[in-house]
């Protein structure tokens, strides 16, 4: 048992460092330390830094331009891009549709659409969820009924995350209802966003924000080229799908990066007032997340070892979700607890701007947006499926139950 | 990064694995449980034959050089086993106050008979009202004749009935918590002026309150420095605590599998109770606490191992959740068993109660917590 990393291991962080402190760009950089809301460009912008160092798809294979890491290396930057506090990589087209097209796509949707993922020109967003569809996925209704070259697709997907800012999406629709079991007759298909027939209705959050929307598809027409692999399989992909990115499924160093923050707002003594640190209530609960998120640290580090010493993730790994969306949250609620009175005030007019600056913002600048992330964050035990689902995977896959 | 073990720790849990498996079945312990000793006197001369006793010694000692690894391996094994022998008291506690601290003298003296098993020792390393800070010692120990007399009370001595030695921190300087003014004696069972209450614990085992009432010993008794005995005492506390936390995590392994297994066999309404989901979902939890403890054990381990400077706040982030998670675990278990889980008959409820009394050795969730956050 050795707690470090190998000697290229560690050149290999240091060359990753090297490249975030010259490369990361200042404006981003300043958005994401300021809780700025970030737009499409500041998205495309940042993968598109990774993109011309090679580091765009580091799970991709190198034939498509992957990195050939080791899950080590994967590991090492994941973790830190989390610590220079990056962007999150937006998903959808680098770690769940660009998988499944290298995976099951024929020759010619690899050409079409793999070079555009990885350098980030098109943006893809996620047709899984239907209002009547979220944790039981597979009774999913919408359906691509075949016309000649193309399916007519009809039907409403929901949740679909940054969709006014997508080109093309993923969906799962039926294309067979004459079926055994509901997982059966699911077919996956990439539709461009322009198309006829397509309209987006925003959904506003519980923080006032724009993320996700309603997608409504009424008799679109899609050639039948742009059904990935073979007709029914769908749901299998989908499963590949939600399985592909281990690396910073529990986000352990983004947890980590934000309850160091915490600790050192909570130790600045504000003008007549005395450090939030000091009272010895807060200072236990913020200690007992503290632990969990290390316990969490080391499970996802076992996991690592387990695979990086060519063997299979163990049981261990099924609690990432759970345990880092749990981590995350408490982390929320620490934040709002720390922000005092200033919890309250709703201004996303002010804090979401990048062109409004701190002094304009009512109370500690760090304060304004807490509560609304708080808010927000109530989602992450939701989605992707929810803690229960994973619950009740854990129960049947690993205890057999 | 690397958790494998090496060739020799994975011999080392193998025939660990073995032994509990094959040799340590729960009714012949609930038999030795019940014997005036407590506990088998043929099974810990076995331990020693292994070389289990052994383990954390130096070589030049007669041991075998391991460290927290083998340790850690070591003890969550005897957790699985729900092992009642004196390894804890008489190998990780007493042992590792010499083993930190000892003369060459005092190792000679006591060491072979400790490894060889002929003997055991105790560590009377907590006071009445010391609420496990090892530092609050109020029993004293005055210069007398050219040796010490000391006085005061020890609380709960874990294996003090049956141990031919008792290692004894006794204050010659400094207010009742300086860290300064500390210093250990070795103490031969029989001792003049050394008196004990004994009586079983909890989980089985056997301890003591001792009273120290002008006990007369030499200056030889002295482990380590006059007034420096709390650095060799706070070494062989943490390499205790280490231990009952693998032991605890053992104990967890055990019961999340065993009420797994009971959930799918017991039948009510006409079903397995583990088809139910709401008790899926609380084994389920069982288990991610139980992982989430393994991989702190596994942390602090390695740390102490290293020599890391965070090692001690390791074990405090580890103690805290061994208690806390521990007695989430011990609680489901028994609940999940139903009304035969609050029986004496069956294991769960032997499992559940060493658990429990681990939760109150060497400091509470709540002690750790606190030390942990500063």
């Amino acid at each position: 048992m050795d707690l470090n990393f190998s000697e290229s291991d560690a050149a290999f962080r240091e060359e990753v460092r090297d490249f975030l402190r010259s490369n990361y760009p200042a404006d981003i950089r300043e958005k994401m330390e300021r809780g700025v809301r970030l737009g499409r460009e500041d998205f495309v912008r940042w993968q598109q830094v990774l993109f011309e160092r090679g580091w765009a798809a580091p799970n991709w294979p190198v034939e498509h331009g992957g990195t050939g890491w080791s899950a080590t290396q994967k590991y090492i930057f994941s973790t830190e891009l989390a610590l220079a506090n990056t962007p999150a990589i937006i998903p959808f087209g680098l770690s769940m549709v660009g998988p499944v097209i290298y995976t099951y796509g024929s020759e010619a949707q690899k050409q079409r659409f793999l070079p555009d993922i990885l350098a980030s020109r098109v943006w893809w967003c996620q047709g899984y969820s239907e209002p009547g569809a979220g944790s039981d996925l597979a009774s999913l209704k919408m359906r691509a009924d075949r016309d000649g070259d193309h399916y007519v697709i009809n039907g409403t997907k929901t949740w679909t995350t940054l969709a006014q800012f997508a080109d093309w999406i993923f969906l799962l629709a039926r294309t067979t209802s004459d079926v055994a079991r509901k997982q059966e007759g699911i077919s996956f298909i990439l539709a461009d966003m322009r198309s006829a027939g397509i309209s987006v209705r925003p959904i506003i959050t519980i923080d006032g924000e724009h993320e996700v929307n309603e997608v409504h598809f009424e008799n679109v027409r899609v050639p039948l080229n742009n059904l990935v692999g073979e007709a029914g399989k769908g749901w299998t992909y989908g499963k590949l799908l939600l399985q592909h990115e281990r690396a910073g499924i529990a986000a352990v160093a983004r947890s980590k990066v934000r309850l160091a923050r915490l600790r050192q707002l909570a130790s600045e003594t504000p003008e007549g007032g005395e450090a939030l640190l000091a009272d010895p209530v807060f200072r236990r609960k913020l200690a007992a997340v503290d632990i969990e998120l290390l316990a969490l640290e080391y499970t996802d580090l076992r996991t690592l070892s387990a695979v990086a010493t060519g063997g299979a993730p163990g049981p261990e790994s099924s609690i990432l979700k759970i345990k880092g969306t749990e981590v995350q949250q408490a982390i929320d609620e620490l934040y709002m607890e720390a922000a005092g009175c200033y919890a309250l005030p709703f201004t996303p007019e002010l804090y979401a701007s990048p062109d409004i600056d701190d002094a304009q913002r009512i109370g500690p600048p760090w304060a304004a947006d807490t509560t609304p992330h708080y808010l927000n964050g109530r989602k992450v035990s939701i989605y992707g499926g929810t803690n229960e689902i994973q619950k009740n995977i854990i129960s049947k896959a690993v205890l057999g139950l | 990064m690397d958790f494998s073990l090496t060739d020799e720790q994975s011999l080392l849990k193998d025939s660990l694995e073995r032994f509990i498996r094959s040799d340590y079945d729960f009714d012949t312990r609930r038999t030795q449980l019940r014997s005036e000793l407590g506990y088998s006197q043929t099974t810990y001369a076995r331990f020693a034959e292994f070389g289990w006793t052994a383990v954390p010694f130096a070589e030049e000692d007669g041991g075998f050089g391991g460290g927290p690894i083998e340790l850690m391996i070591l003890m969550e094994q005897f957790g699985r086993g729900l092992v009642i022998e004196p390894y804890l008291a008489s190998i990780v506690m007493a042992g590792g106050v010499l083993r930190h601290g000892g003369s060459a003298q005092q190792k000679a003296r006591w060491l072979p008979g400790l490894i060889d098993g002929s003997i055991t020792g105790a560590l009377a390393c907590q006071e009445p009202y010391g609420r496990f800070d090892p530092a609050r010692v109020r029993t004293r120990a005055e210069h007398h004749d050219g040796g010490w007399t000391l006085s005061g009370h020890k609380a709960v001595v874990l294996n003090a009935r049956d141990a031919e030695l008792i290692i004894v921190p006794a204050r010659s300087a400094g207010d009742v918590s300086a860290r300064d003014g500390i210093s250990l004696f070795a103490l031969a069972q029989g001792t003049t002026g050394v008196s004990l209450r004994s009586y079983p614990t909890v989980d089985g085992l056997q301890a003591a309150d001792v009273t120290l009432e002008g006990v007369v010993v030499g200056a030889d008794a002295m482990i380590g420095k006059e007034g420096h005995g709390l650095a060799i005492l706070e070494r062989a506390i943490a390499d205790a605590t280490l231990a009952v936390c693998a032991e605890a995590v053992g104990i967890m392994a055990v019961l999340v599998d065993k009420t797994v297994e009971y959930s799918k066999s017991r039948k009510q309404f006409g079903l397995p109770i583990g088809a139910f989901q709401a008790l899926q979902h609380r084994m389920v939890e069982m288990f991610m606490e139980h992982e989430q403890t393994r991989s702190l054990l596994y942390m602090a381990a390695m740390k102490l191992a290293a020599g890391d400077d965070d090692a001690g706040r390791g074990l405090h982030a580890l103690k805290y959740q061994v208690g806390r998670a521990g007695r989430r675990i011990g609680q489901e278990a028994v609940q999940i068993h139903g009304g035969m889980g609050v029986t004496d008959e069956l294991d769960v409820a032997h499992y559940f109660k060493r658990l429990t009394a681990i939760g109150s050795s060497f400091g509470t969730a709540d002690d750790h917590l606190g030390r942990y956050a500063g």
